[in-house]
C-alpha cells in the first residue's frame, strides 16, 4: 500500500507508482502524492505494475486525480495494468476517461 | 469524585483516605479483596485504589473482577505498592492495573494521578457517549433506507431479491417501478465511496427513479435526469455503478444499460441460453448531462427468459484459499441448474458454501431475479380502483394541441407530457394505465411507421428485432422534416367525460381503397393491424371508437368514461 512519486526529466510529468492494494486505505498517501507536486504538471502517469488490486474507492480516487489535472483537459494515463487490474477498468469504462496502457 | 480504598493495614487505610477526603473527594473504604468487589458493585466508584497483598482475594484477582464488573466503563484502577513488590508490577499492569502510588503517600503525586485519570475518564465517557450517538444514527438512516428499496413494486410475484444487510454501508441499492403502461423498469445500483456519505445517493436516486417511471417517462429520461442529479450532488469521486433494464411486455423488448457492474445475464429457462449484459457506459454521475451516453442494448423477449443483475459482492467472495469466487463459477450455476424456480437459491448456495465460514463476506450480497413469466399485467379494460382525491376539480371542457418538429421528436418524449395534460380532468386519473397505453401507441405508430417508415413485420424475427431498433435510432437521426401532433379535446357529460384524441403524422399514411375506412370493413381491418402492428388491435379493445382518417397518416380515438 506504498505510494511513490518521481517526476520525468522535464519535470512535466508527475508519475505516481502504487505498490500493493490500491484502496481506501491508500487515500490520503495518494491525495498527497499529486497535491504536493506543483501545479503546471501536463501529464500524470499512474503506475501500476506493483498494485495488487484496486477496489471502487480506488476508481473514485483516480477520478480526483484527473479532476484535480484538469477534468476534461486532464491527461492522466494508467499504465502497466495486470490482468485483473484491466479488468476492472474496463467493467468501468474507464478508457472513456484515461489513456489506458 | 468517588474512590474505592481497598488496604488492608488500617492505619495506611486511613492515613490514604484523609488524604483523600481533605482533596475534596468522597471515599469509600473495603479491608479485603472480597469487601473490595463487593463495594466496587455497590457503590460504582470513579477510581479504584487497591492494595496488592490483601487477604481473601489478591489485588491482582480483585482487578480482574473489578474490570469484568466494569465491562464497557473505563475504571481507572491505582495499585498501592510498597517498594520492595516492585517485581509484582509487571503482573500487576497484566491484570489490569493503570497505575502506582508507593508509601509513603505523597499528597502533590496522589492529586495529581487523581486529576489526569478523572480527565481521561471523562474523555471515554464522551468517546462512548459519541458511538452511541452514531449507532442510533446508523438504525435510523438504515431504517429509511430500507423503505427506499421496498417502495416500488419489488414484491411483484415474478421478481426475486436480496438486498446485501451491509447496504447501508456499501451502498447497494434494488429499485423496480412499474410503468402506466404496464411495463416494468427495475435499477441494481452500486454506490462507491465509503460509508454512510456513498449510500445518501440513494435517496434522490430512487425519488427520481420512481418519480419519473410513474409518469411514463422512458428509461433514457430517467437515466439523464439520474445521472445528472448524482452530479450535481455527490463529490468527485462518488458514483453509481448501475444496471437498468426497461421491460416492455407490451412491445415485447428488453432494453438495457450497463455502466459499471459486473457483467449480468438474461437466461432462458427453456433453451437454457445465456446472453450476457456487457457494461458499456461510465458509471452514473461522472459525466455531465450533454457527454452522457445511453446505447442501450436490445433484447427480444420471450416468455421463458429470466434476467439476473447482481454487485460485484458475489463475484468477488473469496474462500480460505483467498480465490475470488469469480464469474465462471456463477454461470455454472445457471448451466448445471436442473430447475428454473431454484437458480437463485442455487446461486446463494454456492456463494455460501464457497466462503470462508462466518465471514463477514458470506452474506454480502446484493441479487435481483425477475421473470418475464408471472408478470402481473395491468387489467386495461377496468380502471384502478382509486377514487379522485380532490372533488370534481380541475379541466373540464377544453382543446388542447400540441405539435412537435423534427428537432424536437429526435430529443423529446411527448407521452409523459400529454399523459400529464390529460390527467388535469381529475375524473380520468382512475384511467391511467389505459390512457397511457394508448397514448404510447399511438405515437410509436405515428413516429415509427409514418414518420421513420419501419416495419413492424421486422420485429418478428430474431436478428430483425435489433435490427430494428438499430435501424429507428439511424432513421430518426436522420430524419429532416416533419411533426407529429396531438389534438386533445374533452367534454364532461352528466356522468363522466368524453375524451377525444387524434394523432397526426406528416407522413404518407397508407394506401386506403376507395370506400369509407371504418373497423368493421374486413381488408382495411387488416392491411390496418399489418401495417401499425398488434397494438392497434388493442386500442380498438379500450376506446368507443377508433377511425383512421385518410390517407391513414391520422387517428381519432374517443374514449367515454364515468365518474366511479
Amino acid at each position: 500500500m506504498a505510494v511513490l512519486t518521481a517526476s520525468s526529466a522535464d519535470g512535466k510529468e508527475l508519475i505516481i507508482k502504487i505498490k500493493g492494494r490500491f484502496d481506501f486505505s491508500t487515500h490520503q498517501e495518494f491525495r498527497n502524492a499529486y497535491e504536493q507536486a506543483p501545479l503546471e504538471m501536463s501529464c500524470y502517469v499512474v503506475d501500476l505494475k506493483d498494485a495488487t488490486y484496486l477496489d471502487s474507492s480506488a476508481l473514485g480516487m483516480l477520478l480526483l486525480l484527473r479532476d484535480h489535472a484538469g477534468g476534461d483537459s486532464s491527461q492522466v494515463k494508467i499504465v502497466n495494468c495486470n490482468a485483473d487490474v484491466k479488468k476492472i477498468l474496463t467493467i468501468s469504462n474507464f478508457e472513456q476517461l484515461f489513456t489506458i496502457v | 469524585m468517588r474512590l474505592l480504598i481497598a488496604e488492608d493495614t488500617p492505619s495506611d487505610r486511613l492515613i490514604l483516605a484523609n488524604l483523600i477526603k481533605r482533596l475534596g473527594h468522597e471515599v469509600i473504604l473495603a479491608i479485603d479483596g472480597k469487601e473490595a468487589v463487593e463495594q466496587f458493585i455497590e457503590h460504582r466508584p470513579d477510581i479504584v485504589l487497591l492494595d496488592v497483598m490483601m487477604p481473601y482475594k489478591h489485588g491482582t484477582q480483585v482487578a480482574r473482577e473489578i474490570r469484568q464488573i466494569a465491562g464497557e466503563d473505563l475504571v481507572p484502577i491505582i495499585f498501592l505498592t510498597s517498594l520492595n513488590e516492585a517485581s509484582d508490577l509487571a503482573a500487576c499492569l497484566e491484570a489490569g492495573g493503570d497505575d502506582f502510588l508507593s508509601k509513603p503517600y505523597n499528597t502533590v503525586i496522589i492529586k495529581a494521578k487523581i486529576m489526569a485519570f478523572s480527565r481521561m475518564r471523562r474523555l471515554h465517557k464522551e468517546i462512548q457517549g459519541q458511538r452511541e450517538h452514531l449507532v442510533q444514527e446508523q438504525i435510523a438512516a438504515k431504517g429509511i433506507f430500507d423503505k427506499i428499496a421496498h417502495y416500488g413494486v419489488l414484491n411483484s410475484p415474478n421478481i426475486r431479491y436480496l438486498i446485501s444487510p451491509k447496504a447501508i454501508f456499501n451502498g447497494d441499492v434494488v429499485l423496480a417501478a412499474r410503468h402506466p403502461n404496464g411495463d416494468l423498469l427495475v435499477l441494481l445500483g452500486d454506490f462507491t465511496g465509503h460509508g454512510l456519505p456513498a449510500a445518501i445517493g440513494a435517496l434522490p436516486l430512487a425519488e427520481v427513479f420512481h418519480g419519473m417511471v410513474s409518469k411514463g417517462f422512458a428509461l433514457e429520461d430517467v437515466l439523464r435526469e439520474v445521472n445528472s442529479k448524482l452530479k450535481s450532488i455527490l463529490p468527485v469521486g462518488v458514483f453509481c455503478c448501475a444496471t437498468a433494464a426497461h421491460l416492455g411486455f407490451r412491445n415485447r423488448s428488453i432494453e438495457v444499460w450497463a455502466g459499471g457492474l459486473p457483467e449480468g445475464v438474461i437466461y432462458n429457462t427453456q433453451t437454457k441460453l445465456i446472453k450476457k449484459i456487457h457494461s458499456q457506459h461510465l458509471p452514473l454521475g461522472i459525466l455531465s448531462a450533454a457527454q452522457f451516453k445511453y446505447q442501450p442494448v436490445y433484447f427480444e423477449m420471450d416468455d421463458n427468459d429470466v434476467i439476473y443483475l447482481w454487485s460485484d459482492g458475489i463475484i468477488e467472495t473469496v474462500n480460505a484459499e483467498q480465490e475470488m469466487f469469480g464469474f465462471e463459477r456463477l454461470l455454472n450455476v445457471f448451466t448445471q441448474s436442473s430447475n428454473p424456480n431454484t437458480v437463485f437459491d442455487e446461486i446463494l448456495q454456492h456463494v455460501e458454501d464457497f466462503a470462508v465460514q462466518g465471514s463477514e463476506q458470506a452474506d454480502d450480497h446484493t441479487l435481483i431475479e425477475v421473470k418475464m413469466q408471472d408478470a402481473p399485467s395491468l387489467a386495461l379494460q377496468h380502471a384502478l380502483l382509486v377514487k379522485p382525491k380532490v372533488a370534481h376539480r380541475g379541466l373540464a371542457d377544453c382543446v388542447m394541441s400540441c405539435e412537435l418538429g423534427v428537432e424536437s421528436l429526435k430529443t423529446f418524449d411527448p407521452v409523459p407530457l400529454v399523459t400529464h395534460l390529460i390527467f388535469q380532468v381529475t375524473g380520468l386519473k382512475p384511467y391511467v394505465n389505459t390512457l397511457n397505453t394508448i397514448l404510447a401507441e399511438l405515437y410509436s405508430n405515428a413516429l415509427e411507421h409514418g414518420l421513420l417508415h419501419l416495419d413492424s413485420v421486422l420485429k418478428n424475427s430474431a436478428q430483425g428485432f435489433a435490427k430494428y431498433y438499430a435501424l429507428r435510432h439511424e432513421r430518426l437521426n436522420a430524419l429532416d422534416e416533419g411533426y407529429i401532433r396531438f389534438d386533445i379535446k374533452h367534454q364532461p357529460t352528466e356522468i363522466g367525460g368524453k375524451l377525444t384524441l387524434q394523432v397526426t403524422d406528416s407522413g404518407r399514411g397508407f394506401q386506403l381503397a376507395q370506400r369509407q375506412v371504418t373497423p368493421a370493413s374486413e381488408t382495411n381491418h387488416n392491411s390496418l393491424i399489418n401495417y401499425h402492428g398488434r397494438g392497434i388491435r388493442l386500442i380498438e379493445t379500450l376506446c368507443q371508437r377508433l377511425e383512421f382518417i385518410a390517407p391513414g397518416n391520422s387517428v381519432i380515438v374517443e374514449f367515454d368514461w364515468q365518474w366511479l
